[in-house]
């Protein structure tokens, strides 16, 4: 009778675990809408600058701002964006896939790197392996501040506009939907702009008080929005592989039990016919 | 009909208003102005104030924002709202904590990425995800 108590002993953990998956899927249902929902909410900005922008590019200034220029990338910047917290199956893993691999063809035309990470997963995971890192943030929690990342943005457009990086990019997930999300690397600096040729007419802003400031102002604040938006979207992708994994779980603890059950109820019966025949036995002798 | 343009505005996380209106006022680094259907293209960088918006029907709505940029285009005027208050200052105090955490990080770091190493950890990891899924389809 001893296995079947420990099949049921064992039965008993599987299910107090797959009670705890099945919360942490339900958390994440409602933390991915809400994210979805941020994400969402960041998009009008984006457009108004990305417009701002366009319409900059077919004005005449007589100021070119760096960041428009193209220059050749002897070093480059990566801002990599991934999670706080695990348990969400292999977002960040296949995340740093897709860098590692970049970064190792950079690596052999002789570009070198400087990392900028967002999020532990990503700072634990370059500890471990090296680097040259130098700006981080972590733990910015569910409802992400841009507050918390200009520090981090600037360090990067700092070293761009004293030409210690010549390009930069930023890795983040894309949310597709709930069921895929793609890592991608964009290019933020210089910014790949459409300038459409024929469209361009001759006018310019008035700027106040200079085009320079104007401009650079601009140009910040367009950066770290896209930089946001990538932090928001990843929130969102993280959100919905957690809930993707933890509901795998909640279903791999289910066959388990059923398993288990199975075994536990033959034990239990194959104890019960041999108490049988046992006492059968015993009186056969008598 | 009385002459009126379209304002947005809205800051990095969120919409805050958009709609038609017959005059814009706002706080202009060079001080407050005051925009008019088929202002000339402008651009400029906001102090932090009330961006005051005047509907059609004379009433007035405000809000606050703690800075940002004004583009003016003839019909269309648009309000970039930072949500911190920013400063030159303020922006370098946060990147220095930005490179100090990095270097907190970093106490005893390797120099260079050991590109096997790397690939080797992650097509670990892959293998084992992968595996997990094969088992959960053979479930």
């Amino acid at each position: 009778m001893s296995g079947a108590k420990e099949i049921r002993s064992k039965i008993a953990s599987i299910k107090s675990t797959q009670k705890i998956t099945k919360a942490m899927q339900m958390v994440a249902a409602s933390k991915m809408r809400r994210a979805q929902e941020r994400m969402h909410s960041t998009r009008p900005y984006a457009e108004k600058i990305q417009n701002v922008i366009s319409h900059l590019a077919r004005a005449h200034p007589e100021y070119h701002h760096p960041f428009l220029a193209e220059r050749e990338a002897r070093r480059v910047g990566v801002i990599i964006v991934s999670t706080d917290r695990g348990l969400c199956g292999g977002l960040n893993i296949n995340l740093f896939k897709q860098v590692i691999t970049t970064m190792k063809h950079w690596h052999t035309d002789g570009i070198e790197i400087d990392l900028t990470l967002i999020g532990s997963k990503s700072n634990a995971f370059f500890k471990r392996l090296g680097g040259n890192v130098v700006a981080t943030a972590v733990a910015l929690g569910d409802t992400p501040s841009i507050v918390e990342l200009i520090g981090t943005v600037k360090v990067m457009l700092d070293a761009y506009a004293e030409a210690r990086i010549d390009r930069l990019y930023v890795a983040c997930n894309t949310f597709i939907n709930t069921m895929s999300q793609q890592p991608v690397m964009k290019q933020l600096i210089p910014l790949q702009g459409s300038e459409d040729k024929e469209l361009e007419s001759h006018w310019d802003y008035i700027y106040e008080p200079d085009s320079k400031p104007v401009m650079d102002a601009l140009m910040i604040r367009y950066i770290e929005s896209l930089v946001y938006q990538a932090v928001v979207e990843n929130l969102a992708c993280e959100q919905a592989a957690r809930m993707v994994a933890m509901r795998s779980a909640t279903d791999n603890a289910g066959n388990l039990i059923e398993e288990l059950q199975l075994v536990y109820n033959k034990a239990r019966q194959a104890a019960i016919t041999q108490e049988i025949s046992e006492i059968v036995g015993g009186a056969a002798a008598v | 009909m009385a002459m009126t343009l379209h304002v947005d505005i809205v800051s990095a996380e969120a919409e805050i208003f958009s709609g038609t209106v017959t005059m814009v006022f706002a706080p202009a680094e060079m001080g407050e102005v005051g925009i008019a259907p088929r202002h000339a293209p402008l651009l400029t960088r906001l102090k932090p104030g009330e961006v005051r918006v005047q509907q059609a029907d004379g009433s007035e709505q405000s809000f606050f924002i703690s800075g940002g940029m004004l583009e003016v285009q003839p019909h269309v005027v648009t309000v970039l709202a930072d949500t911190a208050i920013r400063a030159h200052d303020l922006d370098e105090a946060a990147a220095v904590q930005a490179k100090e955490r990095a270097e907190r990080m970093l106490a005893d770091k390797h120099a260079d990425i050991d590109y096997a190493k790397a690939q080797a950890e992650l097509a670990q990891s892959i293998a084992q995800l992968r595996a997990i899924q094969k088992l959960r389809h053979k479930r």
